[in-house]
């Protein structure tokens, strides 16, 4: 279970709260206006940026745990693969921040390629690879690191509809295969329908608490309902 | 945005940024202690400065004036060789500032070419030596610098702009208002106040083509009172001067200088739709032409008589390469272990300033902190045993602007892109750089190796402050050469250390360039 007490984010004149829980193994999407913080929430979860108030994961307190050791796995808008690095390698660096890997280590990352259907990709670099197979690569590597908290900043916005429904629904069945909990920040309302689960609306400094994404989307409050413009 | 999980070089950065100033405040402290406080600079010292800030001013001011038209028409013509002549123009950058002298006596000196022919047309010879000789050898290294900074500021100018101005049907006199005057006005300024910064703190043109009471610079004052009369307190008052006036001019080159070529080659292809025709052509093609002319008939004309006495030089003068090739790794290896922690730290601060730091170099003047160490050692060793090592440090301390200008941008890039992935898989401290920073900062790794180690190849500055007879460096021992009318061995030197230098650089930038 993800708890977050009484979250603050300051920054400058902006100011993002959260007081609530997320049941292990749920999956949520974080939806709310362009600077309304959705992208801010995530990053003081994976420690990138100082809040106050305190997180815990599974009923460990991460609030001061550096981004590697608190039990998160996180996905960026973009960068998510090393340019210089082969795909094995950037996978490798899931399990282990070096670049050698155990015979037993390089089979895992073997496997997790082959898994979103990489396979035969692993020497390859991820500027010769496309799009679509970046975003597979990068969910390769979520596999190995095998963590309870799996956050997504919306990775596969760059990516046409098809492909990144696939890639949603791709991810959706590896949390299920790890057992994570899924926290995806999306701008698109079809989304949310894809992921299913629960909804963070985040508006006006306040992150609400996750509510069921049918019933959510099905009677959208005041302020949800200006964002989706319905 | 900087966050406090993805920084580098937080107390390494620092470390290295205080050491330089420690190196270059005591050096100073020594020669202000020893000057005994008496800080009058006499009729002599206020000539040096004069002439210092004058031929400085008069450098940049020519450099700048005269790259525009030929940066104009490089940017708007396109010929066959357009690509390798921009990257020429990269070259006198790391060419030794030495040679390149000799190469100008080959042109412009006494039995040089250009005397040679006005006295075939029975007309008077013109003379290199003095201050208008000192002024001519700046603006060779220093138009080709201000050419590509002109130049890249076109460059930067996106396509469509010139589309657009094409079709508007904008004359030449309206392009320029609207496309080329605000180039102009953003380079211009930083390309002549980082020019007039490095020829203030000239010492080996004036050693060679300069002195005197016309035209001598501060460093050579600061050179002359040191080693032929010993005069510490005279040497404390030009090394007072000179550090605040370098120090001011680099503060004001911070603030102005666009950021500098990284490597050789912008070889963008002009593709102006406004490119006038008819006689503007023709001028452009004049332009370049002189252009390429004062820059490559130096090193030609020294190429041609340096380079039959390849064959038979002296042993002196293998010995003292080998010596210039120690110094130039040890400078290397001390330059990379200085900005590599600076430019992590720069590129993890929020604030820009600590960028200033990087400038230290350039304000700090190497014939000061010679002086200065000089005097540090003395009590305690011979410094003639520390000579090669305190020219390594000063050669180091003299690239280090510009490898932190290559550096900072590319770690900022990685850490902005790479910095939370990296983070977020545990990718800290050593790690982060052996296997994130280090690999996609080749490229400029290899650049700013390849520059220290030319420069300091090339370096003819706190050596000959120090160097018993029988130690030399190249440059030193060409210098020698020179001093004795070995003119044939002494170009002979210039063409092997010209290929040292290049072949150094080439060597080190084509290792960052290689992909892994």
């Amino acid at each position: 279970m993800l708890q977050l007490e009484n979250i603050c984010i300051a920054l400058g004149d902006f100011t993002l709260t959260a007081n609530w829980s997320l049941p292990a193994r749920a999956r949520a999407t974080v939806i709310g206006p362009s600077g309304a913080g959705k992208s801010t929430l995530l990053n003081a979860l994976a420690g990138f940026t100082p809040h106050q108030g305190r997180i815990t994961l599974n009923g460990q307190d991460v609030t001061t745990a550096t981004p590697a050791d608190r039990g998160i796995a996180m996905l960026f808008q973009d960068g998510n693969l090393f340019p210089h690095l082969t795909l094995l390698q950037n996978v490798g660096l899931g399990m282990r921040a070096r670049l050698r890997l155990s015979p037993q280590e390089a089979d895992r990352a073997r496997q997790a390629l082959a898994r979103t259907g990489l396979a035969g990709l692993e020497d390859r670099k991820p500027g010769d690879i496309s799009g679509g197979q970046q975003g597979r690569a990068a969910l390769s590597r979520i596999l190995v690191q095998n963590k309870p908290l799996l956050l997504l900043d919306e990775p596969f916005a760059a990516l046409g509809p098809a492909l990144r429904d696939e890639m949603l629904d791709l991810t959706a069945d590896l949390a299920g295969e790890t057992g994570a909990t899924l926290l995806m920040v999306t701008h698109a309302p079809g989304d949310v329908a894809r992921i299913g689960g629960h909804v963070v609306f985040v508006d006006d400094g306040l992150a609400h608490p996750p509510q069921d994404a049918e019933a959510l989307m099905a009677d959208p409050p005041e302020a949800l309902r200006a964002y989706l413009g319905v | 945005m900087a966050d406090r999980s993805v920084a580098i070089g937080e107390w390494s950065g620092p470390a290295a940024a205080m050491f330089v100033a420690g190196l270059i405040g005591a050096a100073f402290a020594a020669v202000l202690w020893r000057g005994g406080g008496d800080l009058s600079l006499g009729a002599a010292g206020l000539a040096a400065l004069r002439f210092t800030v004058l031929q400085a001013l008069a450098s940049a001011a020519l450099s700048v004036l005269l790259a525009i038209p030929i940066a104009r028409a490089l940017a708007r013509r396109s010929f066959p060789g357009r690509a390798l002549l921009v990257t020429l123009l990269g070259a006198p950058f790391i060419l030794p500032v030495i040679v390149a002298v000799l190469g100008l006596i080959a042109v412009f000196g006494r039995a040089g070419w250009i005397n040679v022919g006005l006295g075939a047309l029975g007309l008077p010879p013109v003379s290199i030596y003095g201050a208008h000789g000192v002024v001519l050898a700046h603006v060779f290294f220093n138009l080709p610098l201000a050419t590509r900074l002109i130049l890249q500021g076109w460059d930067a100018v996106p396509a469509e702009r010139f589309r657009l101005c094409a079709s508007l049907g904008l004359g030449p006199w309206a392009a320029f208002r609207v496309l080329e005057w605000p180039i102009l006005t953003r380079i211009v300024p930083g390309a002549f106040a980082l020019i007039f910064a490095v020829c203030l703190t000239s010492f080996a043109v004036a050693l060679i083509l300069g002195g005197g009471p016309r035209a001598t610079t501060l460093e050579l004052a600061i050179y002359e009172a040191f080693r032929f009369e010993f005069d510490l307190p005279r040497a404390a008052a030009l090394s007072l001067i000179q550090l605040t006036l370098a120090a001011g001019a680099a503060a004001l080159a911070l603030w102005l200088v666009p950021v500098l070529p990284r490597a050789p080659g912008l070889g963008r292809t002009a593709n102006r739709f406004d490119a006038p025709k008819g006689w503007r052509r023709v001028a452009d093609g004049v332009v370049i032409a002189l252009g390429a002319a004062f820059l490559l008939l130096p090193i030609a004309a020294l190429l041609t008589r340096g380079a039959p006495a390849l064959l038979s030089l002296p042993p002196s003068v293998w010995a003292s390469a080998g010596t210039s090739l120690q110094v130039a790794a040890l400078s290397t290896a001390f330059m990379l272990a200085l900005a590599l922690p600076m430019a992590g730290w720069i590129a993890s601060a929020r604030s820009g300033r600590a960028e200033a730091v990087g400038l230290l170099g350039l304000a700090a003047s190497p014939l000061t902190i010679g002086t200065g160490w000089f005097i540090l050692i003395y009590p305690y060793a011979d410094p003639a045993a520390w000579t090669l090592v305190v020219t390594a440090t000063v050669n180091a301390l003299m690239a280090l602007p510009f490898a932190l200008r290559a550096l900072v941008p590319a770690f900022r890039e990685t850490l902005a892109g790479q910095g939370r992935l990296a983070a977020s898989l545990g990718l800290t401290g050593l790690a982060y750089w052996r296997v994130v920073a280090l690999p996609l900062a080749r490229p400029q790794l290899g650049f700013a190796a390849g520059l220290c180690a030319a420069l300091s190849l090339g370096d003819l500055g706190v050596v000959a402050l120090f160097a018993e007879p029988d130690q030399a460096t190249l440059p030193l021992q060409m210098a020698r050469l020179m001093g004795a009318y070995r003119m044939e061995a002494a170009a002979g030197a210039a063409v092997l250390l010209m290929a040292l230098a290049f072949t150094a650089f080439w060597l080190c930038d084509r290792w960052g360039r290689a992909s892994a």
